[in-house]
């Protein structure tokens, strides 16, 4: 990571760098996690249930993804929960069983993703509300509209074609089947990736980092944060349709899933409050996020203690993140700024 | 910090004071609105032949209010801070449980039960505020994590509601003096103490300070630490006092009613609407109050014009982006935060910065600052 001291270039470079702060310790938790796996139920690595896991993972992945692009940019988007929902009810409502209407509706629910991102980005930028204000509005709008909509229970019902995307897979010999979600993710993975690695990417982890130096240095701070919220709905919107069609329609399918994707992508080691972080450690996070639950199951918890266990996992992981600022006084930051406005998600 | 430079800030100090006070806290604004809504309220209620401010609808805004009112004041104190806490839901529901199981119907242990109610509710807040401070973890996920693992905890030791009530205590929630419930007395009568605190006491000032800038705080002297803790504890205590009120209704402790029911986001609305940035350093109790107060009449006017629960909620945030959209560009004017760090803050981030800060900073700050070494 570009926040690494200078000691990281030594021999122990690598090492240090990994148990160090940033993107590096979600690795290491995420390689701890599928090591205990290991010992406690070796056929979790038959292809058959890892690909069930990580069609099951995809979601708060590709959600992940989106909120990264927010995060990254000094802001919040709390809507994605709320949209995830609504995607889902428009639609069963839409498609009502009628295969012919699928690809009409997908691109109806695209642009409908698109039109929230946009909303929550303008009202941020231009209206200078804050966007956890606007966000946490644009959740209840959301969340309302729906229910008003359908008069409370979702209507309607999924296409087959609809519902694929979240079930089914390509069939192929070693692996037996690759879920369309775990291939969906991995072109969207790839995507955001070389995103990150261009000029828009460096601009808005600039942007997060310091808005005012990224405007002098001739930024459209204002539309570089509406894209970020754009692309998060439209991400939102993608994750929606695979858990459609993997869930099945309730408006509750998204509720608290907000939270969720913040806190995967903190966890992977993406700062809030904007301009450290890579977009693959905020993937990672979801993932560890995911394996965390599951191997909660496995452990045979009683299921109403796994709040408490996700919650010390996080306040801990996040703790040994930032623990090179233990005591530390914060004098680093009155001392000439040594790292370079280089933007992290580049690596 | 040295003679020298409070001698040589005092005198710009001064005058800086004078002219800050009134963009430190946008309380005028937040009023007027609450009157425009009041205004408004009452026409739309007069048109469909109801009055606004009949008693039984004073009683209800009032009643609303009181349970937001204790929540958003501890969360102004955090947001203050340039915290958050997203654990009040959580908290309040353990409180109420905690409290009622230790009452369990006996009157003579009620003072036992609230405070070993309060007791675990400043002890979360202990917890919220030394893993935010010490530990350097962003208070959101602090926070979030805190209310997790309460969850956790109460749906497995309490799946459904605990302990009880004695009928003294119950009258907490159901008293009214006059047309004034005796919770939302109470509330106001702890409002006017935080109104004070912040204004008045150095602690208050601290917590501008560091919500401000919290290097510029410390380099003046102010634990900061100390005074993020304190706010969480004071958070968490005032959750825990909600959770209690909510024990009191409802006769019993319960706890997955409670913490879905949304306290931990409504708070931070009412606080945001009521005028306190969300970054810290401006605002204050006086505002949130207002913004509760909004927040209680619409929901009154709402129930008595019998509008569609789901169409409320559309309302509901169309209304709090809308208030915030309309004082936002008043309230973060880049040329206005800019002159409270003065114009050297910004080439001295680039230098060694080992050197104390230059007078032209933060007059609250430093004031708050020097008269802490005064003292000490």
């Amino acid at each position: 990571m570009s926040s690494a001291s200078p000691a990281a270039t030594g021999p122990l470079g690598a090492v240090r760098r990994i148990f160090g702060g940033g993107t590096g310790p979600v690795f290491v938790v995420l390689l701890t996690l599928l090591v205990v796996m290991l010992l406690l139920n070796p056929s979790f690595f038959q292809p058959a249930s890892l690909m069930a896991f990580l069609r099951n993972a995809a979601p708060l992945i590709i959600l992940a993804a989106g909120q990264y692009f927010v995060i990254v940019s000094g802001e919040f988007d709390l809507s994605v929960g709320s949209l995830v929902g609504a995607q889902v009810v428009i639609a069963a409502k839409l498609i009502d069983g009628d295969e012919s209407r699928t690809w009409p509706v997908i691109m109806l629910m695209l642009g409908f993703g698109l039109l929230v991102g946009l909303v929550n980005g303008l009202v941020t930028t231009l209206l200078k509300v804050p966007s956890f204000i606007t966000t946490l509005g644009m959740m209840l709008v959301l969340a309302g509209a729906i229910r008003l909509w359908t008069g409370g229970a979702p209507t309607g019902a999924l296409s087959e074609s609809f519902r694929q995307w979240g079930r089914m897979g390509i069939e192929v010999p070693v692996l037996r089947q690759i879920p369309y979600a775990a291939l969906i993710m991995i072109v969207i993975a790839v995507l955001t990736v070389l995103l990150m690695r261009g000029p828009y990417g460096r601009t808005l982890v600039a942007t997060g980092d310091n808005d005012v130096a990224a405007s002098f240095a001739g930024a459209q701070v204002w539309q570089v944060r509406t894209l970020a919220f754009v692309l998060s709905g439209l991400l939102a919107t993608v994750a929606g349709i695979l858990i459609g069609g993997f869930a099945g329609v309730t408006a509750q399918v998204g509720d608290g899933m907000e939270f969720t994707a913040i806190t995967a992508v903190v966890l992977g080691g993406v700062v809030l409050g904007g301009g450290r972080g890579w977009i693959v450690g905020a993937m990672a996070g979801a993932l560890t996020y995911r394996l965390l639950e599951r191997l909660l199951v496995q452990l045979d918890m009683p299921s109403t203690l796994n709040p408490t266990i996700q919650g010390v996992i996080i306040i801990l992981a996040l703790a040994y993140g930032s623990r090179r600022l233990w005591g530390r006084r914060r004098r680093r930051a009155a001392q000439p700024i040594t790292t370079k406005p280089q933007p992290s998600g580049a690596e | 910090m040295s003679d020298g430079v409070v001698a040589a800030g005092g005198q710009p100090a001064r005058t800086n004071r004078v002219e800050r006070r009134s963009p430190l806290t946008s309380i005028p604004l937040i009023y007027i609105a609450l009157l425009g809504t009041l205004i408004v309220g009452a026409a739309l209620m007069a048109v469909n032949g109801e009055n606004l401010f009949s008693g039984g609808n004073i009683v209800d805004i009032l009643t609303r209010s009181s349970l937001l009112g204790f929540i958003a004041i501890g969360q102004t104190m955090v947001i203050l801070c340039r915290s958050l806490d997203l654990s009040v839901g959580y908290v309040a529901a353990l409180s109420s449980l905690v409290a009622a199981t230790t009452m369990d119907g006996d009157p003579s242990r009620i003072p036992l039960g609230v405070a070993a109610g309060l007791g675990v509710a400043a002890l979360v807040g202990l917890f919220n505020g030394v893993v935010t401070a010490k530990l350097k973890v962003h208070a959101f996920i602090t926070t979030l994590g805190a209310g997790l693992i309460i969850k956790g905890y109460l749906d497995t030791v309490y799946p459904g509601p605990a302990g009880e009530v004695p009928g003294a205590f119950q009258a907490f929630g159901y008293t009214r003096i006059g047309l004034v419930p005796l919770s939302a007395a109470i509330m106001l009568i702890i409002a006017v103490f935080g109104v004070i605190m912040l204004q008045r006491t150095r602690t208050g000032h601290r917590m501008f300070a560091v919500g401000g800038n919290d290097e510029v705080a410390r380099l003046s002297g102010i634990r900061t630490d100390r005074t993020i803790i304190l706010a969480h504890v004071f958070s968490s205590v005032m959750a825990g006092v909600a959770g209690l009120l909510l024990a009191a209704r409802f006769g019993t402790g319960v706890g997955a009613q409670i913490y879905d029911a949304g306290y931990d986001l409504d708070s931070i609305a009412a606080v945001v609407l009521g005028g306190t940035l969300l970054l810290g350093g401006r605002g204050g109790v006086a505002g949130t109050i207002a913004g509760v107060l909004i927040l209680g009449v619409l929901d009154t006017m709402f129930n008595q014009l019998q509008i569609d629960p789901f169409f409320r909620d559309v309302l509901r945030g169309i209304i709090i982006i809308a208030a915030v959209a309309v004082y936002a560009r008043r309230q973060i004017d880049p040329t206005k935060s800019r002159a409270r760090f003065g114009e050297k803050s910004a080439s001295r981030k680039g230098s060694t910065g080992t050197s104390p800060p230059e007078p032209t900073g933060d007059s609250r700050a430093r004031r708050a600052g020097s008269r802490e070494e005064q003292s000490e």
